[in-house]
Order: structure tokens, then sequence, then C-alpha cells
């Protein structure tokens, strides 16, 4: 038997409101299988289980209220597992002050969690032998409700807070509290924007505060010669029709996958003091919304798919953004975030990473810029793209190279 | 299909894009991609939506000739009478 938790779908989400289940209880389901849909701040996403097993009791209803990432929304019973005794569902209110960032989430892992094993990162499994924890009472509110070391820190205080009072003992180690709203501003705001909005940029405040806070950052840029590229996709899109014709930003995405398999290093997390670059290539791509805000699904596989999969991947995906739809997975696979601003007329991105990816790459618009080569001074459609990274995962060497590289994959779209 | 009328499938098209612009509002002469915010995606929506209601194909190379209204609208309604 094992906790269904409300998934933490990135490192800016704190909570979702519970919108509706797909399964009822007695349902089989299998790893993958999109079982509930949540509000989150960023919209409805479609969340998955990741074990196979039997819905055993749906803990939550659906509603308005918000619950806390970590939240038990149901139980699965494992393939072949006797049906247990009822579980009470840790209760969402707390009382732990929120003084602390949300603790670094685990990407999503998907292997399959077996019955009695509880998800453990290796420096909270060494901490809490320190202070004498039991992990088995430890609410993990990591991604799917793995324990991290504030996990354990929070029960060992609770541990000691239940020794000092000989009070009953309290349900350890709850989920992270809701954020408190910050105090408001003494000048006059501007009217109001409609809650939805204030959620997401309180969500994108959370996250690029913790980036910023968190994440030695540095920067390196070239300049992408693109007369090649796009001389390239104009001869490849004057034989597609409309429908078929691929974006520029698709041949960016394709080449920067290609770069990754050469520099690893870039693509993947750091976690709990350490660094674990991903081998699947899932570029977050940062989509803006018309009502404001930014969402940055992730295209899973980049590196696999064709340009025109890519394309097609890419409807899909802005489709899907604008609808509602989204996947939980997509949410949270990331491993490194590639951002566009060159419709907006901006000439060099300078990114702040999404946690706990180790990078982000951006580009700029494509502007007529001198060239010189060989010798000789041209006019040539110039790019800008840079590289944000986490200095505590990579060197500027190590991101120097990525760029040569990617400017190289530049030169040779045909190939991509 | 006469201007009018083109011009009503140009707006719908805007509309399905940006909802919550008011493309008839905007000055004959105002750069379309920048007052409504469209970037190249929704720009090649854009002109697949145009495609369809109007049987139009822009060629990449055609882009450029397509920024305020007044060009969009023109350049529709002379590949539209080519047509008939």
């Amino acid at each position: 038997m094992s906790e269904f938790t409300m998934p933490s779908l990135g490192a800016d989400m704190e909570s979702a409101a519970l919108v509706a289940w797909r399964v009822k209880p007695g349902d089989q389901v299998k790893r993958g299988d999109v079982i509930a849909e949540v509000e989150t701040d960023k919209g409805v996403i479609e969340i998955e289980v990741f074990e196979d097993g039997v819905v055993d009791q749906l803990l939550v209803q659906p509603g308005h209220d918000r619950l806390p990432v970590g939240a038990v929304l149901a139980m699965i019973r494992s393939n072949g597992a006797p049906a247990p005794p009822k579980v009470e569902p840790v209760p969402a209110a707390v009382e732990k002050k929120p003084e602390d960032a949300p603790p670094v989430e685990a990407p999503a892992q998907p292997a399959p969690v077996s019955e009695k094993r509880i998800r453990v990162s290796p420096l909270a499994r060494k901490l809490a032998a320190e202070l004498g924890v039991d992990l088995s009472t430890v609410q993990g509110t990591g991604a799917h409700g793995a324990v991290e070391r504030a996990d354990v820190e929070r029960a060992a205080e609770a541990k000691k807070a239940a020794e000092k009072a000989p009070a009953p003992p309290v349900a350890v180690a709850a989920p992270p509290a809701p954020p408190v709203p910050a105090a408001a501003p003494t000048t006059a705001p501007l009217p109001a924007k409609p809650d939805s909005q204030a959620a997401m940029r309180r969500a994108i405040a959370a996250a690029m505060a913790r980036s910023n806070r968190e994440i030695p950052h540095y920067y390196l840029q070239t300049r992408i010669d693109m007369s090649r590229a796009l001389k390239w996709l104009e001869e490849e899109n004057l034989k597609r029709p409309l429908k078929q014709r691929l974006l520029l930003a698709v041949v960016l995405l394709k080449a920067v996958a290609r770069a990754l398999i050469e520099v690893p290093e870039l693509n993947g997390y750091w976690v709990n003091d350490h660094h674990e670059p991903q081998e699947a290539i899932h570029i977050g791509f940062a989509i803006s919304l018309r009502q404001g805000g930014l969402i940055a699904p992730a295209i899973h596989n980049v590196d696999l798919l064709s340009l025109d999969e890519l394309m097609e991947a890419m409807h899909d995906l802005i489709a899907r953004t604008r609808s509602g739809g989204l996947r939980g997975s997509e949410m949270t696979d990331g491993t490194i975030t590639v951002t566009n601003l060159g419709d907006m007329g901006v000439e060099t991105v300078y990114g702040v990473i999404y946690p706990p990816q180790v990078a982000l790459v951006g580009f700029g618009k494509v502007v007529e810029q001198p060239w010189a080569e060989n010798g000789m001074l041209g006019i040539r459609p110039v790019l800008t793209a840079t590289l944000a990274a986490d200095h505590r995962a990579t060197d500027g060497r190590r991101g120097g190279q990525f760029l040569d590289i990617l400017a190289r994959n530049l030169q040779e779209v045909e190939k991509l | 299909m006469n201007e009018v009328q083109i011009k009503e499938v140009i707006f719908k098209a805007l509309k399905r894009i940006a909802p919550e612009a008011d493309p008839e509002g905007l000055p004959p002469g105002k750069n379309v991609r920048e007052a409504l915010d469209i970037d190249s995606y929704d720009f090649l929506m854009f002109l697949v939506g145009l495609n369809e209601e109007l049987g139009v194909d822009v060629p990449e190379a055609d882009y450029g000739k397509l920024i305020t209204m007044d060009d969009i609208v023109g350049y529709m309604s002379a590949r539209v009478a080519d047509k008939a």
C-alpha cells in the first residue's frame, strides 16, 4: 500500500486544489496513468500515478481548498497486496512556520515505489541516523513523498518538543505550510489582477527568488552566424505547406539537445548538495501566456525527435498550455530550460535557472550585424545565444564548450 | 469575396489567437504583430487560419509584406482576386 500524494509540479509549486478524480476505488491503474486533475497556479494539470496497482481509497474530495504538496490524496494498493487498515490522511493545516523555502525537490523519479520502501534522500537517511529519527514516521515532502533533509529536521524538532513536554505525540512532520501572503506594500497598488494571475506571479516569484538565493549563476554568451541555418530553413519551408512549416525555435531546440549529448553535465539537476546529470533530454520550453506569466513545460526526449516531430510536439504543447491539459510529468521533467525571446526584439537573454535544473539557454532575436571572417567584413544574420549555468554543477570551460558545439550545430542544421 | 468579407476573416483569425484584443480598433498603419503581441508561433497559426478560410498560401519570403492591417488586407485581397 502506498500513498498517492499531491505531487510537486515544479520548484515554484506549494499547493494545489483537487479538481477531479479520473478513477474510483477498485480501479486498476498503471504507472503513468492520469488519475486526477489539480488546479495549480499555472492552470489545471493532469497528474499521473507512478506505480501499478489498485486504487484503494480516495481520501480527498474535489473542491476549492488548496492542499499542500505532499498531502495524501489517495491510497494505492500494490497488485496482490491485501487490503490494509485505513490510514488517516495527515491534516493539511500545519503550525510550522514557513520561514524557509521549500526543500529542494527531487525531480520526478518514475521508478515504481515498492510497497514498504520509503523514498529517502541519502542525506536525509544519514541525518535521520544521527538524530535518531525513525524514518517510517516521517512525512516526506519531496517529489512523490520522498523524505528529504528538511523533513527529517522537522521530525527531529517535533520529537524534541514532544520529549520536552509530555503532551500526547503529535502527528509527525506535517507537509510544508501554505505560504503566508507577504505583507501588503504601503504604497497605493495598481488595480488588483485576478487571483489566478496573482497566484502565478507568486509562484514565479518563489521559484526565481530561490534560484537567485541558492544558485551561483555564471553567464556566457556567443554570437552565432545564422545565414546557413536560415537559408536551409527557408528552402525547407518553401517545400512545405503552411501547416507543416518549421519554426526557427524548433531548430534551436534540436541544436541544444544535440549539444547536450556532448556536454551532459548541463542537463540535469542539483539536488541535496550534489549534481545529478540526466540521460534523457527533456527541454523545458518557456511559453509566455497571453494573460501574463510564464510556463515551461517539458518536451520529452528532444534529442530523439526529428524536426517534424519536434514541431508537432511544440504545437501540441502550446495548445495544451493554453487550453489546460498539461501533464504533471511535463511540469516536472524538464532537465534544462530554453527561453527564446527573439520575437520581442530582445538581443540577449540573461536567464534565471529554474531549480533544481542547472542551466538555462537563452536565445535573442536574429539581427543583421557586421561579421568579420577570413579577413573579410560582411553583414550576417546573427543570433546571440546565452548560457546561464549553475557554478556548483559546472565550470565556465564546460559551459563554453557547450556554446561552441551549439554554434557548430547551427552551421549544419541539415544534420539535426 | 470582397474586401469587407476578407477583413472579417482576418479579424476573426486574429481574435482566435488574441481573444482579448480588438483588431477592429487597430489604426490601419500600426504593426499588427507588435500591437497584439503575436509571436512567430502565433503568426504561423494566424496564416494557417487565413489559409483555411481564404486558400491563400503565404511563402515565408512574403512575411515582411504583412506588417500593418492595410498590408494584410491588401495582400490577401490581391491573392484572393488572383485565384478567382
